[in-house]
C-alpha cells in the first residue's frame, strides 16, 4: 500500500481518501529527503482490516489461478513428453517456434476465429432481437422469458449429443429434412453444424446480457425521440443503440472470450475430424491425449495470450467498462 | 401554431382504472394553460395523451382542428420538456437540440442556423460542445427547452419541467419559460403539481383531482372563487384555513365565534337538504391584528381572541400561528390535501389558524391576541360533496352577502 508523501500532516486525510479510491493506488512512496507523514492509528486499523478481508479471496485466486498459469508457462519452455520422460530438457522458446510454424496450429486458429466472428455476431443479432422482445412484452412476460432462455440451461454436452443424433443419416430428424449425406462428415456443414449449436446455446446469454442493457435506457429518452420525430427504426439506431454501448460492449467481450475457448461442441459432434479442431481441441489433444507437456502447454499459453489480447482490444480500444469498475462511463 | 381541443377525452387502463376522465378542454392558439394537481390526479396522463405517448381510449383530440387521435407522436408536430430533461447522453448539446430537424432532414446549414439562434436565446453558446453529462441542471433543462424550440412546433408540452431544479433556480427558471413562452406566442400545455407555478406562470391553470377537471380559469379567479373544497385548499400558500361551522339559528357557530349569514346564504341552507354541518375557508390575508383595523372596516368583520402560537416574520408582513378551540374540519378532500401535502399523519389537537398579518402588529409568542377577520372573503363548503355554497354565479360573495 502506498503511503503519499505529503509535507503537512493536515492534507493527508483528504489525499489518502481520493488516492485510495483513484486508479493510481500505486504511486512511489517516498521521495528523497521527505518524511513519511505517521498514519493515525484508526487509519492503520482500518488497512489491516482491508488486508485481512482481502486475504482469503487473493489465496484462493493465487492457488486455483496463478499457480496453474505460471507451472504452463514454465512447461511450455522444456520439452516434456511423458512418452519419452528421459530427454525432458528446458529449451526456451523452441516449443512457440515449432507451434507457430506448424500449420495444423494455424488451421485450428483460422477455425477456431472463424467460428468466434461468426457465432459472436450472429448471437448480437438475434439476442438483441431476443432482448427486445423480452423487454417489450407485456402478456405472459415469465413464459416468454423461460421459454427464451431454456437452451442456456442445457449441459453443452449433451445439447452437442442431440444436435449430433439429429444430423446423423438415417435416425436423425433434420439430417432426414436437409440433407442427403452425412453432414458431420464433411468440412463445411460440419463447421456449420458447429457454429449453430454454438448459437442456439449462447443466444439467451447474449439476450440476457442485452437486456440488462436496455432497461438501462430510460423510458423518458425514448419517449422524447418519438415526439422530436423519430420512427421506431430510428430511436433503436440513434437512441436505444448509442445509450447502450457499454453493455453491447460487454456483452460482446464475454461472448468474444467464451467463443475462442469453444470446445465441447466440436469435440462431440466431430472430435476436430477434417480439419475443424479449434485450438482448445488441439491443446486438448497435445496435452492430455499426446501427452506432449511442452506442446500443449505452448499452446495454453498462445490460447491465454490470445484472449488477454482480444479482452485488451475490447477494454483499450472500444472503451467497454471493465466489469465491476464503474468510471461514469454509463449514464 | 395550433389550438388543441381535447373533447370528453378519458383514459382507462387495462386493469380498469380510470386515469382521466371526460376532460373537455379548449386550448386557444398561443396560450399558456397549466394542468396542476395532486400526485396520481391524471395530469400527466393527459398530456401524454396530447403529445400521443398514451392512447386515448375515448372521446376527441384536435390539434389545428385536426382529429389527431391515432397520429404517431411523430405525425402531431409537437416538441415536449420531460422533468428528467432526456437529452440524450450520447450527443453534444449542438447535436442534441439538431435531433429533431436532423430527423425532419433540413439541410445542414439551416440546423445550424436555428440551432445558433435557439443557443442564442437561452444562452448556450458556449456549451453547444458539450456533452449532458458535463452540465449542471439548470444548463440541461434550458438544452431541453432549445430542443422544443428549435423546431418552432405547432405546441410545447412541458411534464414538470422546473421540478428537478433547486428552488432558487426553479424560481429564476420560471420566469424564462414564461418570456421564452410570450416571445414564441406558442400554445403551452404545462404539468405541475406545484401550485405556484400554477399560478405565476398561467394565462389559464386547469386543476385537476383523480382523473377529473375540477375548475379551469384565470390564476386570480381560482384564487378569488374556488368553485369547491379542493380548488380552495390547492390554490394558495399558506393554504386556506378550514373550520368545522355548524349552522344554528341562522347563523354558524364556529371556533372564532358566532358568524352572521347574510339573506342569500341563509335561504340557501333553509332548503330541505342542505347540510346542518359545514366548512368555514378563509385565507391568511383576510385576518388582520385587531388594533390596526380602521373602524370602517372593523363593520365588515368579526374580532376573536386566541392565544399565539408562532410567530413567522417574513419582513413584508408576518405570518401568526393560533390553535382555536372547537371541532376538526373534515372532508375527503381536505384530508386528500393533506395526504399530497405529506402531513396526513401529523395533527395536533383543536385547529391551527394561519394568519397574515401586518408587519406593524406587535404580536408575540405565548400571548393572547385580538384578531379581526373579513367576513366578506369567507367561503362556506359543504362537506359531502365540497360544494361553495357562499359562490353566486361563479362569484364569491362571503357570508353577508344578500
Amino acid at each position: 500500500m502506498s503511503i503519499n508523501a505529503t509535507p503537512t500532516g493536515a492534507d493527508v486525510t483528504a489525499e489518502e481518501t481520493t488516492r485510495s479510491t483513484g486508479r493510481h493506488a500505486t504511486v512511489p512512496t517516498q521521495r528523497a529527503g521527505r518524511r513519511k507523514p505517521p498514519l493515525s492509528e484508526n487509519r492503520k486499523a482500518e488497512r489491516k482490516l482491508g488486508w485481512l478481508l482481502c486475504a482469503p479471496a487473493a489465496l484462493v485466486m493465487v492457488a486455483v489461478t496463478a499457480y496453474p498459469i505460471i507451472y504452463s508457462v514454465w512447461l511450455s519452455l522444456q520439452r516434456f513428453d511423458l512418452r519419452f520422460p528421459d530427454e525432458r530438457e528446458f529449451i526456451g522458446l523452441e516449443n512457440y517456434v515449432t507451434v507457430l510454424s506448424n500449420e495444423f496450429w494455424w488451421t485450428a486458429f483460422g477455425v477456431t476465429m472463424l467460428i468466434t466472428v461468426v457465432t459472436v455476431a450472429v448471437e448480437l443479432v438475434l439476442g438483441m432481437g431476443l432482448a427486445v422482445i423480452m423487454h417489450r412484452t407485456l402478456v405472459g412476460r415469465g413464459i416468454v422469458r423461460t421459454a427464451a432462455l431454456i437452451p442456456y440451461g442445457i449441459v453443452t454436452v449433451v445439447a452437442a449429443f442431440s444436435w449430433r443424433y439429429a444430423w446423423t443419416p438415417g435416425t436423425g430428424y433434420l439430417a432426414n429434412l436437409f440433407s442427403e449425406g452425412a453432414p458431420l462428415t464433411e468440412r463445411a456443414s460440419s463447421l456449420a453444424i458447429i457454429m449453430l449449436a454454438e448459437i442456439w446455446k449462447t443466444t439467451p446469454f447474449m439476450a440476457l446480457l442485452l437486456m440488462a442493457g436496455l432497461a438501462l435506457v430510460p423510458e423518458d429518452l425514448l419517449k422524447a425521440a418519438s415526439t422530436d420525430g423519430a420512427t421506431a427504426w430510428q430511436r433503436f439506431t440513434k437512441v436505444m443503440l448509442p445509450v447502450m454501448k457499454p453493455a453491447i460492449l460487454v456483452a460482446l467481450l464475454f461472448r468474444t472470450l467464451d467463443a475462442f475457448r469453444v470446445f465441447d461442441n466440436i469435440f462431440v459432434l466431430t472430435a476436430g475430424g477434417n480439419e475443424t479442431s479449434s485450438v482448445s481441441m488441439l491443446a486438448y489433444n497435445n496435452l492430455i491425449r499426446g501427452l506432449n507437456l511442452g506442446i500443449g502447454s505452448t499452446m495454453s499459453v498462445l490460447i491465454f495470450v490470445t484472449v488477454a489480447i482480444i479482452a485488451f482490444v475490447f477494454v483499450k480500444l472500444f472503451g467497454t467498462a471493465a466489469p465491476g469498475s464503474d468510471d461514469g462511463e454509463r449514464r | 401554431m395550433a389550438d388543441i381541443v381535447l373533447d370528453k377525452v378519458s383514459k382507462k387502463f387495462p386493469d380498469g382504472t380510470v386515469a382521466v376522465q371526460d376532460v373537455d378542454l379548449e386550448i386557444a392558439d398561443g396560450e399558456f394553460v397549466i394542468l396542476v394537481g395532486p400526485s396520481g390526479c391524471g395530469k400527466s396522463t393527459t398530456l401524454n395523451m396530447i403529445a400521443g405517448l398514451e392512447d386515448i381510449s375515448s372521446g376527441e383530440l384536435r390539434i389545428g382542428g385536426q382529429r389527431v387521435n391515432d397520429k404517431a407522436p411523430r405525425d402531431r408536430d409537437i416538441a415536449m420538456v420531460f422533468q428528467s430533461y432526456a437529452l440524450y447522453p450520447n450527443m453534444t448539446v449542438r447535436e442534441n437540440m439538431a435531433f429533431p430537424l436532423r430527423l425532419a432532414k433540413l439541410d445542414k446549414e439551416t440546423i445550424n442556423q436555428k440551432v445558433d439562434e435557439a443557443a442564442k436565446v437561452l444562452e448556450l453558446t458556449s456549451l453547444l460542445d458539450r456533452r449532458p453529462a458535463n452540465l449542471s441542471g439548470g444548463q440541461r433543462q434550458r438544452v431541453a427547452m432549445g430542443r422544443a424550440i428549435v423546431r418552432q412546433p405547432k405546441a410545447f408540452l412541458m411534464d414538470e419541467p422546473l421540478s428537478n431544479l433547486d428552488a432558487k433556480l426553479r424560481v429564476q427558471m420560471r420566469t424564462v419559460v414564461s418570456r421564452l413562452q410570450k416571445q414564441l406566442g406558442t400554445t403551452t400545455v404545462y404539468v405541475t403539481h406545484d401550485q405556484t407555478e400554477a399560478m405565476t406562470l398561467g394565462d389559464r391553470v386547469v386543476i385537476m383531482r383523480g382523473g377529473a377537471v375540477q375548475q379551469v380559469g384565470p390564476p386570480q379567479e381560482l384564487y378569488d372563487h374556488p368553485r369547491n373544497l379542493f380548488v380552495a385548499g390547492f390554490i394558495g400558500s399558506p393554504s386556506m384555513n378550514f373550520l368545522h361551522a355548524a349552522v344554528q339559528d341562522g347563523g354558524l357557530r364556529t371556533g372564532l365565534g358566532d358568524v352572521p349569514l347574510g339573506d342569500r346564504v341563509r335561504r340557501e341552507l333553509e332548503a330541505a337538504d342542505a347540510p346542518r354541518e359545514l366548512i368555514l375557508g378563509i385565507r391568511p390575508e383576510h385576518f388582520e391584528d385587531a388594533e390596526l383595523v380602521d373602524d370602517d372596516t372593523r363593520r365588515r368583520g368579526l374580532e376573536f381572541e386566541a392565544p399565539v402560537e408562532i410567530v413567522e416574520s417574513m419582513g413584508s408582513d408576518k405570518y401568526v400561528y393560533f390553535t382555536v378551540e372547537g371541532e376538526r374540519a373534515s372532508a375527503a378532500e381536505l384530508e386528500e390535501l393533506a395526504a399530497d401535502a405529506g402531513a396526513s399523519d401529523f395533527s395536533g389537537a383543536g385547529s391551527n389558524l394561519v394568519t397574515r398579518l401586518s408587519a406593524e402588529s406587535p404580536v408575540a409568542e405565548g400571548q393572547s391576541r385580538r384578531v379581526w377577520f373579513n367576513l366578506e372573503k369567507i367561503h362556506l363548503f359543504d362537506p359531502t360533496n365540497g360544494r361553495n355554497l357562499t359562490l353566486h354565479e361563479g362569484r364569491a360573495a362571503g357570508a353577508l352577502a344578500d
